[in-house]
Order: C-alpha cells, then sequence, then structure tokens
C-alpha cells in the first residue's frame, strides 16, 4: 500500500503524554518518581542568580587596578547593603576621603586586580517550575527536572501565542464554522478555555481581553489582527513568551477556517472540563506546537493498553487529511489515491501528489507537501 | 589570497569510493542525492528527497535522512537501507553505498556570539571567523559598542548562542579590556541553547597575553579552548585556526545535543559539515579556478547566504531571518509590503497576501499549487535576495583573509568610508543556488530573480546549481575531489546566460544603447536597446558570441559614459538578456502602469506559462 510521510497535527480522544519539564538552571526537584501532580503544583525550584552591577573603583577611587583590593571593605563574597561603604580611600586630610557605596542589596561577587572592577549581584529570584498537567511522575533528572505522564485528550494547534495557562472549557458558538464574536464573549468566560469556531475578529480579540479568558481556541485570524493584538509584525514563528491578556491558539491558520469538525467534537465533548494549555510555539528545529491537554478526570473509564501514540509512518490511502495550502486551503478529505509518478502542476513544476476525495464525493489532485494528516484518528 | 574554508579533519577512507550517497538536512527538507561512477567518471544519478523530521513525532533528523534515500532506493532500484541503517560498503552492483557524507544546517544552524575589543576591528574580525565558518552571528559584544556593561551582561543571559567565540587586543597589547569581557561573561554565567548541564562551549581568539587570567575567569564557567589570535597585530588577521575550533566544537558539542544527531554522525562515513561551509568550498572553487569576481547565494528556507570572492577575497554573510518558509514571514516584516508586490504582475488585496505568507510560515514545507501563488513566491524571494546582498554588501568591507595586509591609514580610511568590497561593475559571475532557484519550473525564472535582485551592472555571467546540489559537492571535496569535480562541471552547474545591463536611467522608449551581436556561425544581430526593454537573444550553453555596444552619452557599460565596449559573452540554457530597464532598476509607481510593464517584460522572456 503507498504511503507517503506528510507531518500532521494530533487531535485525538485518549493518548498518553509526556511533558518534560525542565529548569533552566540547576535547581531543587520537589516531587518523586510515582508522585501524583497536579498543574499548578511546583516540581521544582531554581535560584535564578541576581542581576549583575559592574561598579570600576579603581576609576571611582582614583587607584591603579591593582591596588584596589587595599581599599575595599566589603572583599568578595562578603554581602553587602545599599549604601553601605564598600571601599574607601585614607588621605593624609579627612575631607579629601573618598568613599565608594553599594548601589544596591546584595553580595561582592568578584573585584579585579585587571580591570580594577568589583562585581556585584543581586540576590536570587527564586524560579518555581508548575507541573502543567495533572499527571503522575515518571522520571525525575536530579536537579534539572521531571517528566510528568498523563493519560488524556490531545489537540495540537498549528500556531500559538502565549505561554502556558489553563482553565476550563466552554464551547462559544453552536459550530465549527461560525466565526466568534463579541458577543459570544461572556462576562462568566474569565479565566476559562473558550473555543470558538472559524474566525476571530479584532473587536472580539478586544473583548476576550477585557473579559479577562484564559486561552481562545479558534480556527482561523486575520494576519492584520493579530499584528495589531502583538503590537508588531512576527517575523518568525517562535512564540510563547507574548503577554496580549490571554493563550491564542489557531487549529487551523491564517485567515477564516472552519475549524476541523473533529477538533471541535473533541474539545465539545470535554466542555466543563480542566485544561492545560499552551500556545508556545516554535517552527524550528524540535518543533513545538501549541496544545490543549485534557486529563481524563479521576473515575473516568480506563482505556485498557492505551500507552503513547504509535508512531505514524505517514499518510495511507484513507486517511483523513487537510489541505493546507491555496487554492483549496482549509479544506478537509480523504485520501483517494497516491499515484507514484511525478505529475505536473499548474506551475509546470512536477511533484509527487496526492488524489483527495471531499465530502461531496469530488476530487482534487493535490501536491504531496501541500497535505498534512489528522492525526489521532 | 582568500581564506580556504576549513574543513573537518580529512577522514581516512581506505575502500574505492564508487558509489556515494550524500544528504542535505535544510531546515525545511533534508535532500539525498546518489553519486555513482560511470566509466572514468562520476555522476550525479538520482535524487530523493523529504521533510526534515524535525516536528514530532519524529524530532529525529535521521528519520528524514531515510526518508529521502528510501526516495532514491524506489527511483534507482538500488537496496541502500537495511531498516535504520544505510548499507556499506557497497554489496554487489545493486546493493549498498560506499560511503554516505551529509550536511546540515537544520537545528537552525550553528548560532554563535562573538566579542571584541574594538567593534569594528576584533568585533569584525570575530564575526567573520564565525561567519566563515558557516556560523549564525546572533550578536556581536564589544567594549565600545555603546551598551552599558550591566546591559552587556543581560545580553549574554538572554541570548542562548551554541557557541561564543571571544576576541581582543594584539598579542603583547593591552589585556584590561578583553579581561573585563572575560568578566562580564562570567558574570553572566551563558547557557547553551540545547542541554541544560553541559557546559557552553567558549572558543578564546584574543591577545595570548590575556590567555592566563581568561582562563582562570572562565575556566569552571565554559567549556573553554583557547586558540591564536585572530589579529595578532592590527594590520594582519589570522582567521582559520579560530574557524578550524569552531568546526571541531560544532560536531564535538553542539550537533550531539540537536535532535538525532548523534545518530547521524554515527551513520555518516566523515564529518558533518555545516551546509554554509561546504558551499563556501564550492564558490572559492569556481572562483579560484576560473580567476573570477563571483557573488553566491544560496537561498535557504530559514536563512539566505551570501558569499562573495572579489580580488581573491572571499566573504560569506548569512542573513538569518531571510528565508522562503519558516522566515518568509520576516521577509514582508523587513521588506515591507509595497517592495513584494513591486514584483507581483496583478492585483490581490493585502489581507489575503499577508494571511498566505503567515500560512506559509507555519506549515513550511508546502509549495505553490497555482501560478499566482508561485509568482507571490517568486516576488518575495526577490526582496530576500536583495535585503541579504544589501546585508553582505556592509559586511564585506574591512579587512578579508589571513596575511591581508594594510596599513592602519587604510583602517581609519575604510571606517571612514564604509566603502563595500562588491563592485558590481567588476563581477563576473553570479551563482544561485537553494530551492527557489534550483527548482524553478523555468530557468529563466531564476535568471530574472536574481537580475532583478542584485541589478548586475555591465556584463555579467549568471549560473545555477540545478538541482540543489552545492552543499553535497562541497563536503564531498574534502573526502575525494575528483568526484565533487566531476559532478559539479557535469551535473551541478547550469549556466544559465549573460545579462548585459547599460548603467543609467532614461524615459521608457528611448534610446538607450545600440548593439551589434556576432554569432559563432558568423551571423550577426544589429539592433538598438530602449530603455524599458527587455530582451533575450538565444545563445546556447557552449556558445560564445561577441557584443559591441554603444551606449548612448549619460549611460556606462563599464568603460565610461557614452564609451562603447566590446565583449565576449557565455551563452546558457537561457541565453543572452539586454537589459534596457535601466540602473538603478525603476518600477512604474502607477499601480497599473507596473502590472503592464511587469506583463511587458515576463510575456518578453517567457517567464511564465500563458494562462489561457
Amino acid at each position: 500500500m503507498p504511503h507517503s510521510y506528510t507531518p500532521g497535527l494530533t487531535v485525538t480522544e485518549h493518548t498518553t503524554v509526556r511533558r518534560r519539564r525542565m529548569l533552566s538552571l540547576p535547581g531543587m526537584v520537589l516531587v518523586t518518581t510515582g508522585e501524583e501532580v497536579r498543574a499548578n503544583q511546583a516540581v521544582a525550584r531554581a535560584e535564578l542568580p541576581g542581576k549583575v552591577y559592574p561598579l570600576n573603583l579603581a576609576n571611582q577611587l582614583g587607584v591603579a587596578p591593582d591596588e584596589i583590593q587595599e581599599y575595599l571593605i566589603k572583599k568578595a563574597g562578603d554581602p553587602v547593603r545599599k549604601d553601605e561603604v564598600l571601599a574607601e580611600n585614607k588621605p593624609l586630610i579627612k575631607w579629601l576621603k573618598t568613599e565608594v557605596r553599594s548601589p544596591i542589596t546584595g553580595v561582592v561577587e568578584s573585584a579585579s586586580p585587571v580591570t580594577g572592577q568589583v562585581l556585584l549581584r543581586e540576590p536570587p529570584r527564586v524560579l518555581e517550575l508548575l507541573g502543567y498537567v495533572d499527571g503522575r511522575i515518571v522520571e525525575v533528572i536530579p536537579q534539572q527536572g521531571v517528566v510528568v505522564e498523563t493519560d488524556c485528550s490531545l489537540v495540537q494547534g498549528i500556531f500559538g501565542i502565549g505561554g502556558e495557562t489553563g482553565g476550563e472549557i466552554v464551547i462559544a458558538v453552536t459550530s465549527p464554522d461560525k466565526a466568534l464574536t463579541p458577543r459570544h464573549l461572556t462576562a462568566d468566560m474569565k479565566a476559562k478555555v473558550v473555543v470558538g469556531g472559524s474566525f476571530i475578529s479584532s473587536d472580539a480579540l478586544a473583548r476576550a481581553k477585557e473579559v479577562g479568558v484564559a486561552c481562545v481556541v479558534i480556527g482561523g485570524i486575520h494576519d492584520k489582527d493579530l499584528r495589531a493584538l502583538l503590537g508588531y509584525d512576527l517575523g518568525v514563528a517562535i512564540t510563547g513568551t507574548e503577554q496580549v491578556g490571554f493563550t491564542l491558539i489557531l487549529t487551523e491558520g491564517f485567515g477564516s477556517i472552519p475549524m476541523a469538525g473533529k477538533t471541535f467534537a473533541l474539545l465539545s465533548a470535554h466542555a466543563g472540563q480542566q485544561a492545560s494549555i499552551s500556545g508556545a510555539t516554535q517552527i524550528r528545529a524540535g518543533v513545538i506546537r501549541p496544545e490543549i491537554i485534557i486529563p481524563r478526570q479521576a473515575g473516568a473509564s480506563g482505556y485498557p493498553g492505551i500507552a503513547a501514540m504509535p508512531q505514524r509512518e505517514g499518510i495511507r490511502i484513507g486517511d483523513q487529511v487537510r489541505i493546507i495550502r491555496d487554492p483549496l486551503f482549509g479544506k478537509i478529505g480523504e485520501v483517494a489515491s497516491m499515484p507514484a509518478d511525478l505529475q505536473k502542476i499548474p506551475t509546470e513544476s512536477e511533484v509527487r501528489v496526492m488524489e483527495v476525495r471531499f465530502a461531496d464525493g469530488s476530487k482534487a489532485v493535490i501536491p504531496r507537501t501541500n497535505i498534512e494528516l489528522i492525526e489521532g484518528a | 589570497m582568500s581564506v580556504p574554508s576549513p574543513a573537518p579533519t580529512k577522514p581516512v577512507i581506505t575502500h574505492p569510493l564508487n558509489v556515494i550517497v550524500a544528504t542535505d538536512c535544510g531546515s525545511t527538507t533534508t535532500k539525498a542525492i546518489l553519486i555513482e561512477k560511470v566509466g572514468d567518471e562520476y555522476r550525479q544519478t538520482y535524487r530523493g528527497e523529504a521533510p526534515t523530521t524535525v516536528e514530532a513525532p519524529f524530532e529525529d533528523v535521521t528519520r528524514g535522512v531515510l526518508n529521502a534515500i528510501a526516495e532514491i532506493e524506489e527511483l534507482s532500484g538500488r537496496k541502500i537501507l537495511d531498516g535504520d541503517k544505510i548499507i556499506t560498503p557497497c554489496r554487489d552492483t545493486k546493493t549498498g553505498v560506499d560511503i554516505y557524507i551529509s550536511t546540515s544546517s537544520a537545528g537552525g544552524g550553528l548560532q554563535m556570539m562573538v566579542t571584541g575589543v574594538v567593534q569594528n576591528m576584533t568585533g569584525e574580525s570575530a564575526q567573520r571567523a564565525a561567519l566563515g565558518a558557516g556560523a549564525i552571528v546572533i550578536d556581536v559584544l564589544a567594549s565600545n559598542d555603546g551598551r552599558l556593561p550591566h546591559e552587556k551582561i543581560e545580553r549574554i543571559r538572554t541570548m542562548r548562542p551554541d557557541m561564543i567565540l571571544m576576541s581582543g587586543g594584539t598579542d603583547g597589547g593591552a589585556v584590561t579590556h578583553v579581561v573585563e569581557m572575560a568578566e562580564y561573561i562570567s558574570a553572566a554565567e551563558p547557557r547553551p541553547r540545547f542541554g541544560a548541564t553541559y557546559k557552553l562551549p567558549l572558543i578564546y581568539a584574543g591577545n595570548k597575553d590575556a590567555q592566563p587570567q581568561v582562563k582562570k575567569i572562565l575556566n569552571e564557567k565554559a567549556a573553554l579552548v583557547l586558540t591564536d589570535n585572530i589579529r595578532p597585530v592590527l594590520e594582519r588577521e589570522n582567521l582559520a585556526p579560530a574557524r578550524n575550533k569552531i568546526h571541531d566544537l560544532f560536531l564535538e558539542h553542539v550537533m550531539q545535543q540537536a535532535p538525532g544527531y548523534k545518530k547521524l554522525i554515527e551513520m555518516a562515513g566523515a564529518p558533518i559539515m555545516p551546509t554554509p561551509a561546504a558551499v563556501g568550498v564550492i564558490m572559492e572553487t569556481i572562483a579560484k579556478r576560473e580567476h573570477l569576481n563571483l557573488i553566491g547565494v544560496d537561498i535557504g528556507g530559514a536563512t539566505t547566504d551570501v558569499f562573495s570572492v572579489f580580488e581573491g577575497l572571499f566573504n560569506r554573510t548569512v542573513s538569518a531571518n531571510l528565508g522562503m518558509s519558516y522566515s518568509i514571514s520576516n521577509v514582508l516584516a523587513e521588506a515591507g509590503l509595497a517592495n513584494i508586490m513591486r514584483w507581483v504582475p496583478f492585483t490581490i488585496d493585502e489581507q489575503t497576501l499577508r494571511n498566505r505568507i503567515k500560512n506559509k510560515m507555519v506549515r513550511p514545507t508546502t509549495i505553490p499549487q497555482t501560478l499566482d501563488e508561485l509568482q507571490i513566491e517568486h516576488a518575495i524571494a526577490r526582496e530576500a535576495l536583495r535585503l541579504a546582498l544589501i546585508h553582505h554588501k556592509s559586511l564585506a568591507t574591512a579587512l578579508k583573509g589571513i596575511q591581508q595586509e594594510r596599513t592602519i591609514s587604510d583602517v581609519f580610511e575604510q571606517q571612514q568610508s564604509g566603502k563595500t568590497l562588491i563592485d558590481m561593475l567588476k563581477l563576473d559571475l553570479i551563482v544561485g543556488s537553494g530551492g527557489i532557484l534550483s527548482h524553478a519550473p523555468r530557468r529563466v525564472q531564476s535568471m530574472l530573480m536574481m537580475v532583478d535582485a542584485y541589478e548586475p551592472l555591465g556584463v555579467t555571467r549568471l549560473s545555477v546549481d540545478s538541482i540543489f546540489m552545492m552543499p553535497h559537492l562541497g563536503v564531498l571535496s574534502t573526502i575525494n575531489e575528483k568526484a565533487a569535480t566531476d559532478v559539479f562541471v557535469r551535473d551541478c552547474m547550469v549556466y544559465l546566460g549573460t545579462c548585459v545591463a547599460p548603467v543609467g536611467q532614461g524615459k521608457s522608449g528611448e534610446r538607450c544603447a545600440d548593439y551589434v551581436i556576432t554569432f559563432p556561425d558568423g551571423r550577426v544581430d544589429k539592433g538598438q536597446l530602449a530603455f524599458g526593454d527587455l530582451r533575450l537573444i538565444p545563445l546556447a550553453s557552449d556558445q560564445k558570441a561577441s557584443i559591441a555596444i554603444q551606449p548612448v552619452k549619460q549611460v556606462n557599460l563599464g568603460a565610461g559614459a557614452g564609451v562603447s565596449i566590446t565583449r565576449d559573452v557565455h551563452g546558457g540554457v537561457v541565453g543572452l538578456m539586454l537589459d534596457g530597464r535601466g540602473r538603478p532598476l525603476q518600477l512604474p509607481t502607477d499601480h497599473a502602469a507596473r502590472v503592464a510593464a511587469l506583463t511587458k517584460w515576463y510575456s518578453a522572456v517567457g517567464l511564465y506559462p500563458t494562462v489561457s
């Protein structure tokens, strides 16, 4: 049976995901293997070294760099308070005395006899790493982090902005081809994960911010509205740190595109449940896609034998696929055939193609690279 | 003399190399080619490609490699793979290959931060050392870069480079500033991009007298490597030792951290080269062999690399966020919508165009299926190429290459004038590579994209990498020069033809120049080129014609305004392009007039199929 490798986005009712939660610098892991954790629970902690303040002591005292040690009152490693005297000279006439005071509270990190510079460091800042999803710890990486595993439903988006969040899923529209308008966004959606349909306009984005939703999940958005939301034109798809008031996840792409029926149905089936969300997208090496993870509720019926999703080796005839390039961008159909020979398309390029059959029975020939598998079927 | 691009240590290969499979793992696509010895010469016989597998669930670059090789297997009938292994050496005439080699720019390439003392001296030297080794320079820190000390420290902390190159000071000179920079780096405690626990590789290539202090300050904080000063005296650069160290550390540290690279290194029979370094090897070889001034470009999905060799001096720059897929949206952001739209010969509303560009950014492996989509991509490519050349011109200015002597007064003169080494009137050859140029459905599309973007002046030959195999041949040349040369000459380099472009401007339809072309068979073609004309004259790849051209008095072809020239011009698969559109190239500002001009030019050279 012919098949083709094509990347796809996972939309699945039940799977097991593992999320590696790593500190950005070595610290302390607070949980143990096998422990159940909550999404908002700290699983590791690190101390981010404080800001560094260089101070050119040699210049301020008017001495040679290798002489500064003689004038230092505080030595490397000593704590120091703001405005406390760090160093002073000892002139014969007292009123010619120069004192150098610390601009911060912190510690003296080093004093260089080569540059005459003293480095002061502010106290460290505590960074807490949260579990992100309700699940269990399956691996502890000493000093660095943990791996959390959860049985869940999973929806991957194509693009997102904003970081990790969470909240109760609420469906704001009646069908996946309906646009999300300001009137759909009500005050009771505060801190919730709002699922729309095909499109969100700029006024609905403003309303979402006003309401204080945790996340908007939507089929598409116009690039100009994204630009207005961010305040700049996004050049490369590396996101996750934006601060626009909520996390935004696109399931289909840019423009007005109905959310895939399967995605909408899955999210609708979990309305009222808590979801863990990440808008972080990195379309580069080690690709990261935005995601909606809905952990299985305690007491829910089990899925015997379900482990991590088996790896798909490509598209096969009969698979459900999404067309991801104009002129049929966003259309969903199933693979009807996969001719082996190269075919000439209207651009005159000779490429490998697939024949896709749509719900109305019509067919179209599409370059294989312009097809995306809807995974988790 | 130019700087030979550093190559990894040459591996010892004892068995004969008759069948070679080579891949380039790009940010978007992994391209595989099969090279076979046919009689006495090597030929490229089959190619395959597959999306680079950095996406979940694979997250392993070798999957894409195996997929691309599987396509070659399917087309050639040769069994190359045994499960996840490449069969080496050949078992018989239809099984296995003698070696597998690869280049890579997946993983975002090699991202480096460099430091110097004086920004325009050691800072620039460090930048050139890193760029020449195939890196993307994400920042240049210098004692005089205008940033306050705490800002420098914050910058080092927030950037997560793969590697840092420190330079500064001449040997025997003052150590203070370079030690100060070491203190800042130490205070910042820089973290590498990949891997939380491994130490960030840091190369120190500054004043040798400061080595003990730098070692004391940084030895515990980074994987410190000391090498020769890149600027031992002010008048001389010595980039090779630092470049070689960059290559070593790239293989030893950085690639080991990227997804699947450990496996890739094990699979390959020779060290993996960064793609730009491999292409650089090829560009230098062409320039040296033919004694040419050339500009080469490799336009990829994430980055556009520009190479130049002028008077034997090699330069390379990388525009990290100018590319045709991952970075396509950034081309729009940098060039502006109007600059892209000026190349599109039809009307499209801004919203639709912006959405289409963003959709390509989030789904980078897609290809244009319709003619209008192709024309939009070609328009964007023109702007990416143009911006990357501007970037290159701004950096190809100072000292070039090892042992390149110049006096202090030259240094100051250059700083004042900022004069680039790129002289478009002295340019002999433009070489294009990368998906959009190599895979353009018609070769004339590649030629006009480069002509529009670079606006060559006078007489300039153009060529293109046939199916994008320069990286493969670059790495191949490190293990078998004959194989690389054979394939390069016969299968890789496609000469498009020659562009003749008078410098000057005039009203559309006014006389620009008179020409007489004498063809090899003795036939003579006399004509007049008017401003606003774009003309294509057939001249086959193996043919050379003579053109005598008399420009009008305000127009220059390299010999001075109004002075005639006679030149031999080479043919190509496209032919001889006479470009009377003026230099600088100016497009009508009125929308309808611009669309009409583009339509006329595109139709004059048969750029796109006619839509019936």
